[in-house]
């Protein structure tokens, strides 16, 4: 096997016996990352001389026999987490030359179990977007067919994680951004429920809906890295003062009782989509009867809200961004237009130049959607949708322990297809968002290859703070389907070619 | 709901941006799209329904009114595009 092919749990395992070397194994994802990234587009910032010392303090620590869950493994943070020292851009101009003065409280955490952070990855500007196509810098490709896009807007992180260029990765969710670019990468990502992980040190985009998560190579390490970032931080008002359980052990019960006593909720909204590819419907039929084969027992249950879930999120997302965003005016960091000699043009030169296309049309609509007249109409409206939303799932939760769907409506569509149509991107995020107003957990987890050998994922959500059971029923779907030989090799300069 | 470019160019002075000719119609033509699209919200039955201002807590969050030590203004200026000393310098506010 080789270095980059390792999981978490693999390379933790061979550190431990001293098999490999930290500092071996960050050297042989930097040579990947330098032979295969020109391609792929994954990072923004690799940081070569961090990474290698911050793997020889864990070579030196396993020396000692010293434990912690991620001794020595290389990560790549999506580049909105602040990193103290490491430049972070939210994959904006606006803060191209933005080096924070301290870590998000999830690079503390990491930091503290030993993880070695490899580089910064590649998103759509301030997490809008659906495929990466939105970064102020470049594009990201998809490992799996460099013609199609990773999905966004944590693609750099899947894509990253997909084709071995870290060991896993962190992303963020805002309404299917860790989900959707995991299903299209073939990669396992998890939304935890609002408020399991600090916010603290995440540039925001929509804080009502933001949420810090792992992309993994499989469940296990979804758990592994779950135990690690989840908890209650005084720095995040919103994070929540609960028990954090032991994740792995969805795992270990799912291994003593299979998924017996389960039950699956299907939305029956969500099977009249309309844009439904034929391949994303049979691999989500393929995995219900997968489910079923494993002692779940199947029922239907009704979200009546579902028609209007992607209007009232288009609504609170851009208004809570277009607040948010107000902050960058070119006074205290980031970038500066100096051209102006008078405070408010300094201020709409700045944002102009420093934002791109779809972060000034969010900003828009937002700024509409809150004015005097309007606000009622929109922002109330779409509030009290949400809350029926949440209603909604509250009631389908009485009837089952899980609810599946598809994660998105197709499989990864080709680069620029869809980039000068915005609304027509904002509805593929038709089956992820809901999980984002109602705070709800969710996971996708690789299910099968549509005809053109792309990943589709299917996503499992669970009721509020109930993140194990997802992991118990992903894992258990893990070991059944068979993505057969899933192999992280990608074709070097070959465009279009396949793993 | 259409907008026009007049009101295009309203929001964005409201926003602090300045968005040029060329855009202004591209975001004119796509933001009306999308807003008509979020006219069905108006369809939606909301009778009944409290607003969900925030998807889990609805209480507030107090902490120790305790004086913590502060990073000081070379950390908390690090940033700055532009300072003098201790301050943020700006273009001038008023004429």
């Amino acid at each position: 096997m080789e270095m980059h092919e390792l999981t978490i749990h693999q390379a933790a395992d061979l550190l431990e016996k001293r098999e490999i070397s930290s500092r071996n194994l960050v050297l042989s994802l930097l040579d990947r990352i330098e032979d295969l990234d020109k391609e792929i587009g994954a990072y923004i910032t690799i940081d070569r001389e961090g990474a290698l010392s911050q793997a020889d303090r864990a070579d030196s620590r396993l020396a000692k026999n010293e434990k912690d869950p991620l001794l020595g493994i290389p990560l790549a943070l999506k580049d909105l987490l602040c990193t103290k020292g490491l430049l972070t851009t939210c994959g904006s101009k606006i803060l191209a030359n933005f080096v924070p003065t301290y870590d998000a409280s999830v690079v503390s955490m990491l930091n503290k179990a030993g993880a070695v952070t490899l580089g910064k990855t590649n998103m759509d500007e301030f997490a809008m977007g659906s495929s990466t196509e939105n970064s102020g810098f470049h594009i990201t490709r998809n490992p799996w067919n460099l013609d199609c896009v990773p999905g966004g807007s944590s693609g750099g992180s899947a894509a990253a994680v997909a084709a071995g260029l870290c060991t896993s990765a962190l992303g963020t969710d805002t309404g299917g951004s860790i989900r959707q670019p995991a299903s299209h990468c073939g990669v396992v990502g998890l939304k935890p429920t609002y408020g399991r992980v600090s916010r603290f040190g995440l540039v925001s985009y929509a804080s009502s809906l933001d949420q810090i998560g792992p992309i993994t190579k499989d469940v296990r390490d979804a758990a592994i890295m779950m135990n690690v970032i989840a908890g209650h931080d005084k720095h995040d008002s919103t994070s929540a003062n609960v028990k954090v359980p032991d994740f792995t052990a969805g795992i270990g019960m799912f291994e003593k009782e299979g998924l017996k006593g389960m039950k699956a909720g299907i939305p029956k909204e969500y099977l009249d989509v309309k844009g439904l590819d034929p391949d994303v419907e049979k691999a989500f039929y393929d995995a219900k009867k997968v489910l079923e084969g494993l002692g779940v027992e199947v029922v239907e249950v009704s979200l009546p809200h579902t028609d209007y879930a992607v209007a009232s999120y288009y609504v609170i997302a851009p208004s809570e961004a277009s607040s948010n965003l107000a902050r960058y005016d070119g006074v205290k960091y980031g970038f500066r237009d100096r051209s102006a000699d008078e405070l408010i043009e300094m201020y709409k030169k700045t944002k102009s130049m420093g934002f791109g296309d779809e972060v000034q049309r969010r900003i828009i609509i937002g700024t509409y959607a809150l004015s005097a007249g309007y606000y009622d109409e929109y922002y109330g409206r779409a509030s009290k949708v949400r809350s029926l939303i949440m209603d909604d799932f509250t009631k389908a939760f009485d009837q089952c322990d899980i609810i599946i769907s598809p994660v998105a409506p197709t499989p990864a569509f080709k680069i620029g297809e869809k980039i000068d149509d915005p609304l027509t991107m904002y509805l593929t995020d038709i089956f992820t968002l809901s999980a984002n107003m109602a705070g709800l957990p969710g996971i996708s987890v690789p299910c099968a290859l549509s005809s053109d050998n792309l990943p589709i994922g299917l996503q499992i959500m669970a009721k509020r703070f109930d993140e194990s059971t997802l992991i118990r029923a992903g894992y258990g779907l893990e070991q059944s389907f068979s993505m057969a030989g899933r192999n992280f090799e990608i074709p070097r300069g070959k465009p279009g070619g396949k793993i | 709901m259409k907008i026009t470019k007049n009101d295009v160019e309203h929001i964005a002075q409201l926003a602090r941006l300045e968005v040029d000719d060329s855009l202004v119609e591209k975001f004119a033509g796509q933001i009306s799209r999308t807003l008509q699209y979020i006219d069905k919200l108006k369809e939606a039955d909301v009778s009944s329904a409290s607003l969900a201002s925030d998807a889990v807590f609805q209480t507030n969050v107090f902490r120790e009114d305790k004086l913590e030590e502060s990073p000081g203004p070379d950390v908390t200026l690090a940033n700055a595009p532009e300072r003098d000393d201790d301050f943020y310098t700006v273009p001038r506010i008023v004429g």
